[in-house]
């Protein structure tokens, strides 16, 4: 059962050193707050894990809390590379870093088959690519029925997940809404999961018997984090700062100019800062 | 000769009108996304994108910046998870077109998005594959957008992070895969096709006030030209006044340098 917390808490409890840790979101609903928390608490050793990676990877990764990443597209969306991403791979700056590396489509199906509680998954991918000679992980077997050659990738193993929704009732039951990405399936397919939400209300109101709910028995802690997603964007809340992710090319490409960034707006604030964001749509 | 288009207009242009109003298209951001629109908003108003991040049937009024931007799912039909958008959609076989870019890329039009260097010790350690392993395989046939220049088109690149026509001939053939692959290479100065035997790129246009110089001198290997080469046509002033406010909407939605 869902128990509502304040976001330090929620991460103190639920985020240990060493921990296998998604922090989900494509390109929506990213959760930078509880990412800024991890940092804050100094944990140590993750492996993060994500479909695309962004900047909240970036900053955990500059700030040495991960030793390893497994994802499919690393990047700063429409805008480049990873800087802190790319020194620690290559200078071992401030950490070394493992990486271990999918397509889209093997990640998407790594997270299914691990909501539905399989060992692997299954699907037609990586002919004629070399991500297989790098990844020992990626396998083949053949379809019992038509003889097919099919990819396989291991289940995601996840000790938790973290997700931003759009709001959670006092039941703790969450709604998430628009661009949704793999959340569902990685707090499926997670021992633990934390929610951030825009906001706490008395009723969900689910806009559509379909919408996307996770059930408070599935949801380990909530805290309300209102602008908890920015720069990324919260559907029917705020938009995505673009201005933000072009700024973070600069702010990030020298480790001096990281390190102030991160001090001055991470380490020195807390969750509430996120608030200037959460204008409602209107 | 001054030209009032710029090398850039004619490559997104020329991605364009490959484009029919019957094609249901995979995006992906930056030139082919820009293709695609002024397609939607040019010759085929009925034309189907679909972005990775599960957006489906969308016609975004500005480009996203990002693969997910809110401006896609707002103007959808709707949007699905992204296990769905993978296994349904791309692996169901339900896209006749992808478009694909890269940092580099071959004579047979294999691409690399992963590193520059060797994979252990990169030089450079670009972003990585994301969709493309899967849709350069799944989609019908592959467009190809890249700027031309001999560091990006290279005699070897170095990983092979999707599949083109592998060493050429019946290569796709003996992987299993059953679809064309790329069909066209879009550029700043030509159109390239692939040899309908060998499989290896053929500059079939050049754009206008390119020579074959330009493009031999921009290509890390000997290139073939077909014979009898022609010119791409100019782009003409709708599809030069739609891409212009395209951009010019996109630069004012996303503060700035677009």
């Amino acid at each position: 059962m869902a128990t509502f917390l304040k976001l330090s808490e929620a991460v103190e409890a639920n985020v240990k050193d060493g921990d296998a840790v998604a922090m989900e979101g494509f390109t929506h609903l990213i959760p930078f707050a509880a990412g800024h928390e991890i940092i804050r608490q100094k944990r140590k050793r993750l492996s993060l894990i994500r479909m695309t990676p962004d900047l909240i990877y970036d900053q955990l990764i500059g700030m040495g809390c991960a030793e390893r990443m497994t994802f499919s597209w690393g990047g700063n969306p429409g805008v480049g590379s990873l800087h802190r991403f790319r020194d620690a791979y290559q200078n071992g700056w401030p950490n070394k870093i493992e990486i271990v590396e999918h397509s889209h489509a093997a990640m998407a199906n790594a997270y299914d088959a691990a909501a539905a509680g399989l060992p692997f998954a299954v699907f037609r991918g990586y002919r004629g690519a070399e991500l297989p000679r790098v990844n020992p992980s990626i396998k083949e077997v053949t379809c019992p029925y038509t003889s097919e050659k099919l990819a396989t990738v291991p289940a995601v193993k996840l000790d938790v997940a973290i997700i931003h929704a759009q709001k959670a009732d006092r039941k703790g039951n969450v709604l998430l809404e628009g661009i949704v990405g793999v959340q569902k399936e990685a707090v499926l397919a997670a021992k633990r999961s934390v929610v951030t939400v825009e906001e706490i209300v008395d009723e969900l109101n689910p806009p559509s018997p379909n919408s996307v709910v996770l059930p408070g028995w599935t949801v380990k802690a909530i805290a309300e984090v209102p602008g908890g997603a920015h720069p990324s964007y919260t559907h029917g809340y705020y938009k995505r700062d673009n201005a933000f992710y072009k700024a973070w090319d600069e702010i990030a490409r020298e480790r001096d100019t990281f390190l102030a960034w991160m001090e001055e707006n991470v380490m020195r604030k807390g969750p509430e800062v996120f608030a200037a964001h959460a204008k409602k749509a209107a | 000769m001054s030209q009032n288009f710029t090398p850039n207009e004619m490559m997104t242009v020329a991605a364009a009108r490959a484009l029919t109003n019957e094609d249901v298209c995979f995006v992906g951001i930056g030139a082919p996304s820009a293709a695609c629109n002024l397609a939607r908003q040019t010759h085929a108003p009925d034309i189907v994108l679909i972005y990775e991040s599960g957006t489906l049937e969308t016609r975004p009024n500005v480009l996203p910046l990002s693969i997910g931007d809110g401006e896609l799912c707002e103007t959808a039909l709707t949007t699905v998870s992204v296990p769905e958008m993978f296994r349904y959609w791309l692996q169901g076989g339900r896209i006749t077109t992808g478009f694909l870019g890269g940092a580099q890329i071959d004579r047979y039009a294999n691409l690399n998005t992963t590193v520059v260097g060797p994979y252990e010790k990169p030089n450079v350690r670009l972003p990585g594959g994301g969709g493309a392993p899967e849709i350069a395989t799944s989609c019908g046939q592959i467009f190809i957008t890249m700027a031309h220049a001999k560091r990006a088109f290279v005699e070897k690149i170095d990983f092979f992070t999707s599949l083109g026509h592998g060493q050429g001939g019946d290569s796709r053939k003996k992987l299993g895969v059953t679809t064309k692959g790329p069909t066209k290479v879009i550029t700043d100065l030509c159109v390239m096709e692939p040899d309908e035997k060998t499989k290896e790129l053929t500059v079939v246009s050049l754009h206008p006030g390119v020579t074959k110089e330009q493009v031999s001198a921009a290509t890390g290997w000997q290139i073939k030209f077909a014979p009898g080469v022609g010119e791409t046509p100019a782009p003409n002033e709708t599809e030069l006044k739609v891409l212009r406010e395209l951009h010019a909407r996109t630069k004012a939605a996303h503060g700035g340098n677009a």
